[in-house]
Parts: structure tokens; C-alpha cells; sequence
């Protein structure tokens, strides 16, 4: 449980449109067994014990499901380690002396509201565009009457996994949002229940997407590289069947 | 003054005959009806979406960037439902069965009864809206089982049942704020309700990014914010999970039902630091197949695996043959406290005991272990850098969900008119321990099929009733007291920060109204919180200003009322001189140190009603009538 001395360089920015800039700050003492989000913790209570106002970030579960935490550590969305959010991130994959650079999400749909927080309800926006299945609550049949065969039902858990963090956009150089997008329309368009509004999910959701401003896919797949949820392009790819085959029946 | 409004007629058709006799309101009139629901949890997506889709006018709020991201989104294990799928004798009566004996006989028949009645129907409405439930191999929908029951009867999606039911309510909510049923307010924390002739008309909310005070109107306000688990600081609560929403309901008249009733959950990831924010949950489906241990030598500071099998202590298998390892989590937590305290703990800090899976792995293969818990260990893993395969699990019990919450009646509505409280922020369904896997089925049984229904009692009287300005001088004067109190924290010049506070209340509470509670201990807790909260207000440092985000300034105001609240807690432990459920009494115990009831004096729900500040304040008594099951002790030995 060795202690450990970093130097922390993180952006600090007062409001959406105010400049912003990188604030130098020294912190000792650490113990390894810190998540990366508690390190910060640590740091904020000695910057308000001061007198200083400490930084802010998004985060709420800490458990790496709800999607609130958001930063590029060290270049890279949510840090180092593969498969893993910056809240499920531990100091002890850090050395004593480092020095680490933390950043909002950086990509133009998403301007920084302050220090670390982004504003990401252009994904809230995509889902609304068609992210869904139009059944009233009480007009539903049995859960058993449409029998889902078992490979199918995972494959469609494994776009439904995606914890909408964002980390796709910011990893992406084109900040696209296709990983995203793509993930929820797989997911609906795998399973029977999907299949009604099949046609106008897809061209609603990408009409969303692109007009949110993210920019267009050149399959460089740093978003599944970066995504915490390992979410596969292959889902881009399905995406993008979906929507050519639509646009041809519509 | 405490009218619970059962229905009359015979328990199992209560409901059914209920909604036939409703009063409803006409389309026309639902458009002329505004609703506000805080919260986009489970509960408070759900109604939301489902209120929209019958015409009235919603507006929500949540103070999470994304309604998506409310604290359901983290719940594990599964939602139970009486299927009876497997065809193994699971029916409507033995799920309200085992939820009422769970819950130590200290809930309400009726709701319960309701409860498992709906159950059936949530599943089929998240299969419809694309939930991809764990499935068999021929398609159909797969079931596991749960401690405390013996039925398969829990629906899951692998470790994520909650992100996924959470995910398919924020698809319905989503539709409905397209349509324009709903309109969204994300990152804005409701901060009062707002009362006009004694009926709950609206809400004074701040939105956290820009700092302004806003008020909004609705003819009705439904509350679905959650539990309130972080007053122990340490919980398995997400960081921003707050009890203030209903904190602030219970200052204005709606009373408190059974605050001392608290889950700790058996299977946690132990403290390993005073620097620690939150406490990590262990699913308890680990308990199917790890077994529990601690050395049978106080102190043994050998490593696990050079511990023989004949000086382990599986103390759970010992004290209760019949159910071992599976005994509830109440059960369970306990025991653990027991062997810690008796200095029998592992680990560095000697609150701990192993679960082991050395026998599993070797009677299954590590690959169906790996099958049935790979993502756990992998959780575990990151966390405390062991690898679980090859060293036992060091688990603690944690504060984990609060049964307790606002007092309401079979409509869900609150002791003010119009006020309601949906999920995990009322008292209602799971008395004093909520078996696993019923949370979920609660919050979405609230609502999608019980308040849609039951707000029409309320609002069918309500037709008449114009929108209300919000220039009324009920509105301005709340507004002014949320603003007040955030001025005096800002302008405090204190010298301690909010977080030391928290963390303070926390040790109080954990000490005291914890895991064991006494006379003699809650006495000494009351004197506490009251010094504590004297010096919060002398001495508290709120950085920052009001007009702009300001995370400080809201976990100010959340902890302030969480130590109002911790108080309240420790006076309803100290009233109820029993032991039931979580709730434990040491003055209450058999000879072999279980929990003991005591029916003859206990057997009512409290409601506390407050009285004002510095003064005490009232417990009234809603008495629980039995007239389906018969009280016996609970017994897993
Ligand atoms: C780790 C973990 C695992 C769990 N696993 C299971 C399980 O497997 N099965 C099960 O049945 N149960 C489980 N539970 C319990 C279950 O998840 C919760 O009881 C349930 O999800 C609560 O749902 P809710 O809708 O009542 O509230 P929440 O999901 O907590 O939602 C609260 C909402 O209210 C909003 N809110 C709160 N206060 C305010 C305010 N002042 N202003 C504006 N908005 C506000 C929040 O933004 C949020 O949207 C688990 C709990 C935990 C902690
Ligand atoms: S805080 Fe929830 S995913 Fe990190």
C-alpha cells in the first residue's frame, strides 16, 4: 500500500463560455487502494479547506453503469486501462511522481459546461428520435408468447450494455456519435419486438445524429478501442445496412 | 387522522374490484391536468411515461445530466415476478407470502397482495419494450433464485437487470417527451413543495447549472426520488442519492413511516479507508455458491488458503443447518457482526469475513463459475486487486436500501392531498426487510399499473381546479426560504468542509442505529446529531456562489437535511423496543441471540409528524391488520 505523490494537471473553466485553461496542482500522500474519483475527492476537500473552489466532474454511481463520469486521462478517454470507466479506475496502475493531464470530453456537440462537465444531452436527443418501441404501458402480451432464441437475446444484450458515457464521441477525431447510435438501433432492431418500427427508427435517429453536429464515421475504431462497455463496431456496420436498406424501402 | 382507504372486500379481490370502481377522468379533462413527477428512477420514469400516454400534462425533473442515469440504473441481481414459469408451485399468494413474512410482518397486506398481483404483467411490458431478459435456450425467459424464497421466480439480464429495466422506462419516458406529453428538466433539484389550501400544488426547483430558482404548478405532485441510505455517508447509494426531496414533504405535513428501517446487505466490498466515498455491492446470488468462513481462531493472521479446512468456522452452515448460506440479509449481516466483533474479523482492518468458492470451482470447473460470476469477479478484482479464483472474497455488510421512507396510503398518496410517493421513497411495501429482487418489481409495479390508476380518485375531483399562478404568494414565499438557506450556507465564513460533516453523521449513525441498536446508544446518538447539526450551521464552508453550478453548495443542503433526518431515525429505533427485520434490538433476543418480535406492542407501522424546528416530534400508529397469513417468529435454522 505504497503512498504516492502526483502532479495533477486539469482543466479548469468557468462557464460555457468562458476560456479556459490548465491549473497546475501537486497532491501527496495517496494511497493506492484510491479509486481515481476519490483521489479527486481528496483533492477537492483540501482545495475547499483552503478556500478555493474545487473542481467539477460528473459522476453519481461510481460503479461504471450509469454513465455520469467523463474524463480524458492522460489523452485518453477514461484512462489507461481497457474496459474500464474512469470511476472503476485505481490509483495503484499509477506511479509515484507521475504527472496526469485530466480533460472534459473534448468534441464540439458536447461544449463544456464547466471544468470537467460536459453537456451531452444530444444523445438524450437521439433516443428521442426513435430509440424506442411504441407500446403503451398494459398492451403488452406475455413476456413468453415470443419465444427470443437465446444467441439472439445476447447479441442484443451486447448492444444494450452501452451506459451512453460518451467516451466514443471523445475518443473519436471526427466526434461521431455512430457507436451510440448505432448500439440502440442493433439492440431494437435484433429482436422481434423492434421489427414495426424498424424503417423509421433508423432514418430518425441518424437524421438526429447528424443534425446534433457529430461528424461521419472513417472507421478508425478508436471508439471501441476507448468504449468502457467494449460495445464491437461491428454494430456501425449493422447500423449502416439498416440505414441504406431503409432508405431503399422508404 | 391516519386513514390507510384499504378497500373493503376479501384481500385477493380488493384490487381488481378497486379499479372497476375508480372514478375516472375524461381525455378532455387529462389534458387540462398537469402532473409533476420528481424522479426518473424506476418508479418515477415509469409513471412519468405511463401518465403521458394517458393525456395528462407531465412535467418531470431529475438532477442527473440524463434521466437515464438515476440510481436504479446500478441495481444487479434480477425482479421478481409471479410467473410461475418454471412450474415449481410459484403463485400471486406465495409471492405475497414470502414478501410479507420477509418483511417481519410490519407491511401492509393490502399493498403487498397488489404488488404481487401486477407483478406478472411488468415483465411482459419490458419484454414488449425490448428488455433483453436472460433467456433459455428454446427462447423462453430464463429465471433464477433469490435468498429467503424457495421458488425460482427472478427475471435478469445478466449483472444489469436495473440498467436495462431503467433503460427500457427512459425509452417509454423518451417517446413521451418527443410526443411533447412530458417535458423534461434534467440537472434541477427540486428544493420544496409548494402547499395552497392544504394541497400539494407545485414545487420550487433550482436548475443546478445556472443557479436560478424556478417555480412550476401542477394539479397533483408525485415524488419518486429514491431511497436515503447516504445518511450513513457510506452506503451502496449512488455519491448524489439524497433524502431532501421527501425531507422537505415531511416538513410541510407528509409523515414519516418507519425511518429506522434500513437494509444492510451482507455481501459488500469492506471499508478499506477513511478516504473511501462509497461501498460496493456484491451480488447476493455469490451466496448460491460461495460459502462463508472466518478462522475458529481469534487473531489467525495466516493467509486463507494456509488455513485446514477443520480450524475454518462456516458459521452460517453451523448456526442454521436449514438454509445456510442463503439464510435473508438481515440474517446474514448479523451474523457477520457477530464473529467481528468477537474478534474473529480477516483482513487488514479485521472487518471482514472471506467467501470462499474453493469448493464450487472444484464441483463445477472454474469455467461455470466463471460462467455465473465472471463480471462480479472482475468487479471484484479492479477494486481490491485480488483475484477471487484463487483467494476468498473479503466481504462486510453495507447500508443498502431503505424500507422506510413518506407514509402513504393505498392510493400512494401522502398525509397531504395530492402529494404522492412512489419506489424506494415510501414506506410501503416491504416492512422491516426487503427480500432481493423486489425493488425493482415495487418501483416499476408503482409506476406503470398502481398510481395511474390511483391519482384518478384524486384528480376526477380536481377537474374544475385552473392552473394557479405562480405568482401566488405561497410560491414566492417558498422560493424565498430555498434561496435563504442557500444564502446563509454561502455566506457562512465556517471552516469545515460539508463532506467532514457527512462523514461524521455517518459514524454516528453507523455506531448507533446500525446493524445493532440500543437503549443506551440511540440515547447518546440523539445528543450527537443535535450538536452535530448546531455546529454544520456554526462552522460549515461552502465555497462558490449561487448563481452558478455549484456542487457543494447542493451536497450542503442535502446534508444538512440528512442530519434532520438521522435524528428522526434514531428517535423511531429508539421507540420500537422490539426487533424485527433489519431493525435489531438487543434488548430483544432469544437465548441463542435471533431477533425477537414482540406483536403484542409492535405490530403497527410508525408515521411521524413534525412539529416544527426544536420541537419534538408526534409518532402516530397505523395498525397492521393480518387477516391472511398468521404471525410466527421467522425461523431459518
Ligand atoms: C448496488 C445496488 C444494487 C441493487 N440491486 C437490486 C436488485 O438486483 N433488485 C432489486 O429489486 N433492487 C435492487 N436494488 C434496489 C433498487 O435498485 C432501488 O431500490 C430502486 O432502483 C429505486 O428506484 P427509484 O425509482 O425509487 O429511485 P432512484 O432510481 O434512486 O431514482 C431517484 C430519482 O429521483 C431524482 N431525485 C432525487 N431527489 C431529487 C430532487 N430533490 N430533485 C430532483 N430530482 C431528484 C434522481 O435524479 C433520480 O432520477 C439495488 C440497489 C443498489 C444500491
Ligand atoms: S460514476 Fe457512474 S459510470 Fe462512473
Amino acid at each position: 500500500m505504497a503512498d504516492l505523490n502526483l502532479t495533477l494537471k486539469i482543466w479548469r473553466q468557468d462557464g460555457p463560455t468562458e476560456p479556459g485553461g490548465f491549473k497546475t496542482y501537486d497532491i501527496s500522500d495517496l494511497n493506492t487502494h484510491m479509486s481515481f474519483l476519490e483521489m479527486l475527492d481528496v483533492l477537492n476537500e483540501n482545495l475547499v479547506n483552503s478556500g478555493d473552489e474545487p473542481v467539477a466532474f460528473d459522476h453519481d454511481c461510481r460503479e461504471g453503469i450509469c454513465g455520469m463520469c467523463s474524463m480524458v486521462i492522460n489523452g485518453r478517454p477514461h484512462g489507461p486501462l481497457e474496459g474500464t470507466t474512469t470511476c472503476q479506475l485505481h490509483m495503484r496502475h499509477f506511479n509515484d511522481g507521475d504527472t496526469v493531464t485530466i480533460e472534459p470530453w473534448r468534441a464540439k456537440p458536447f461544449p463544456v459546461l464547466k471544468d470537467l462537465i460536459v453537456d451531452r444531452t444530444p444523445f438524450d436527443r437521439i433516443i428521442q428520435a426513435g430509440g424506442f418501441v411504441s407500446v403503451n404501458t398494459g398492451s403488452a402480451p406475455d413476456g413468453n408468447a415470443i419465444p427470443i432464441g437465446k444467441d439472439i437475446s445476447d447479441d442484443a444484450f451486447d448492444a444494450a450494455a452501452c451506459i451512453g458515457c460518451g467516451a466514443c464521441v471523445a475518443a473519436c477525431k471526427n466526434a461521431s456519435a455512430n457507436l451510440f447510435t448505432a448500439a440502440k438501433i442493433s439492440q431494437l432492431a435484433l429482436l422481434p419486438q423492434g421489427q414495426t418500427e424498424r424503417v423509421e427508427r433508423v432514418i430518425g435517429m441518424v437524421k438526429q445524429m447528424d443534425e446534433e453536429g457529430f461528424g461521419h464515421c472513417t472507421n478508425t475504431g478508436a471508439c471501441e478501442a476507448e468504449c468502457p462497455k467494449e460495445i464491437s463496431v461491428d454494430y456501425i456496420r449493422k447500423m449502416n445496412w439498416e440505414f441504406h436498406s431503409a432508405n431503399v424501402k422508404g | 387522522m391516519l386513514e390507510s382507504k384499504i378497500p373493503q372486500g376479501p384481500l385477493a379481490d380488493k384490487w381488481t374490484h378497486y379499479k372497476s370502481k375508480v372514478p375516472l377522468v375524461s381525455p378532455a379533462n387529462k389534458r387540462r391536468l398537469d402532473i409533476i413527477v420528481i424522479g426518473t428512477g424506476l418508479a418515477g420514469a415509469s409513471a412519468a411515461s405511463s401518465l403521458a400516454e394517458m393525456g395528462y400534462n407531465v412535467k418531470t425533473f431529475c438532477f442527473q445530466d440524463s434521466p437515464r442515469r438515476a440510481h436504479s440504473i446500478a441495481a444487479q441481481g434480477g425482479i421478481n415476478a409471479a410467473k410461475n414459469y418454471q412450474n415449481d408451485g410459484d403463485s400471486v399468494y406465495r409471492l405475497f407470502y414470502d414478501t410479507i413474512k420477509g418483511g417481519d410482518y410490519r407491511s401492509r397486506e393490502s399493498n403487498v397482495h397488489r404488488l404481487a398481483e401486477v407483478s406478472s404483467s411488468i415483465i411482459d411490458q419490458c419484454v414488449a419494450q425490448g428488455v433483453p431478459f436472460a433467456r433459455e435456450y428454446g427462447g423462453t425467459l430464463d429465471n433464477r433464485s433469490f435468498g429467503g424464497v424457495q421458488v425460482s421466480r427472478t427475471f435478469y439480464a445478466r449483472g444489469q437487470t436495473g440498467q436495462q429495466l431503467l433503460l427500457g422506462a427512459y425509452s417509454a419516458l423518451s417517446r413521451q417527451i418527443a410526443k411533447g406529453g412530458v417535458k423534461m428538466y434534467n440537472r434541477h433539484e427540486m428544493l420544496d413543495i409548494v402547499k395552497i389550501d392544504g394541497k400539494a400544488r407545485g414545487v420550487i426547483v433550482r436548475d443546478l447549472m445556472t443557479g436560478k430558482y424556478e417555480r412550476h404548478f401542477g394539479h397533483a405532485v408525485v415524488l419518486a426520488t429514491g431511497g436515503y441510505g447516504n445518511v450513513f455517508y457510506l452506503s451502496t447509494n449512488a455519491m448524489a442519492s439524497n433524502v431532501t426531496a421527501i425531507w422537505k414533504a415531511h416538513k410541510k405535513g407528509a409523515m414519516f413511516g418507519n425511518p429506522c428501517f434500513t437494509q444492510i446487505h451482507p455481501t459488500c466490498i469492506p471499508v478499506s479507508g477513511d478516504y473511501q466515498s462509497k461501498l460496493t455491492l456484491m451480488s447476493e446470488s455469490l451466496r448460491n455458491d460461495g460459502r462463508i468462513w472466518v478462522p475458529k481462531k481469534k487473531g489467525d493472521d495466516r493467509q486463507p488458503r494456509d488455513i485446514p479446512e477443520d480450524e475454518r468456522d462456516y458459521y452460517l452452515e453451523r448456526r442454521y443447518p436449514a438454509f445456510g448460506n442463503l439464510v435473508p440479509r438481515d440474517v446474514a449481516s448479523r451474523a457477520a457482526k457477530e464473529r467481528c466483533d468477537e474478534g474473529f474479523g480477516v483482513g487488514p482492518t479485521k472487518l471482514a469475513v472471506y467467501l470462499d468458492f474453493k469448493d464450487a470451482i472444484k464441483r463445477l470447473g472454474q469455467d461455470v463459475v466463471s460462467a455465473r460470476y465472471g463480471n462480479l469477479f472482475e468487479m471484484y478484482e479492479k477494486i481490491t486487486g485480488d483475484n477471487p479464483y484463487s483467494t476468498p472474497m473479503r466481504i462486510y455488510p453495507a447500508v443498502h436500501y431503505t424500507m422506510g421512507g413518506l407514509w402513504v396510503d393505498y392510493n400512494l398518496m401522502t398525509t397531504v392531498p395530492g402529494l404522492y410517493a412512489i419506489g424506494e421513497c415510501n414506506f410501503s411495501d416491504h416492512g422491516a426487510n426487503r427480500l432481493g429482487a423486489s425493488a425493482l418489481m415495487q418501483g416499476l409495479a408503482d409506476g406503470y399499473f398502481v398510481l395511474p390508476y390511483t391519482i384518478g380518485e384524486y384528480l376526477s375531483n380536481d377537474i374544475r381546479t385552473p392552473a394557479i399562478s405562480t405568482d401566488h404568494e405561497a410560491f414566492e414565499k417558498a422560493e424565498k426560504e430555498s434561496k435563504n438557506r442557500n444564502d446563509r450556507l454561502l455566506n457562512n465564513n465556517g471552516s469545515r468542509s460539508v463532506e467532514s460533516f457527512h462523514r461524521d453523521l455517518g459514524h454516528i449513525m453507523w455506531d448507533n442505529c446500525g446493524m445493532a441498536r440500543n437503549i443506551a446508544g440511540l440515547t447518546k446518538a440523539i445528543g450527537e446529531i443535535q450538536s452535530l447539526k448546531k455546529e454544520f450551521w456554526d462552522k460549515v464552508r461552502v465555497p462558490g456562489r449561487d448563481n452558478v453550478l455549484n456542487p457543494e453548495l447542493e451536497k450542503a443542503g442535502r446534508v444538512a437535511d440528512f442530519i434532520e433526518l438521522g435524528e428522526l431515525m434514531v428517535r423511531d429505533a429508539l421507540d420500537r423496543s422490539e426487533s424485527c427485520g433489519g431493525h435489531f434490538r438487543e434488548e430483544s433476543q432469544t437465548d441463542e441471540g435471533e431477533a425477537k418480535r414482540d406483536d403484542e406492542n409492535f405490530t403497527f407501522a410508525s408515521a411521524w409528524d413534525y412539529q416544527g424546528e426544536g420541537t419534538d416530534p408526534v409518532r402516530n400508529k397505523e395498525k397492521l391488520e393480518f387477516e391472511a397469513v398468521q404471525l410466527t417468529q421467522r425461523s431459518y435454522k
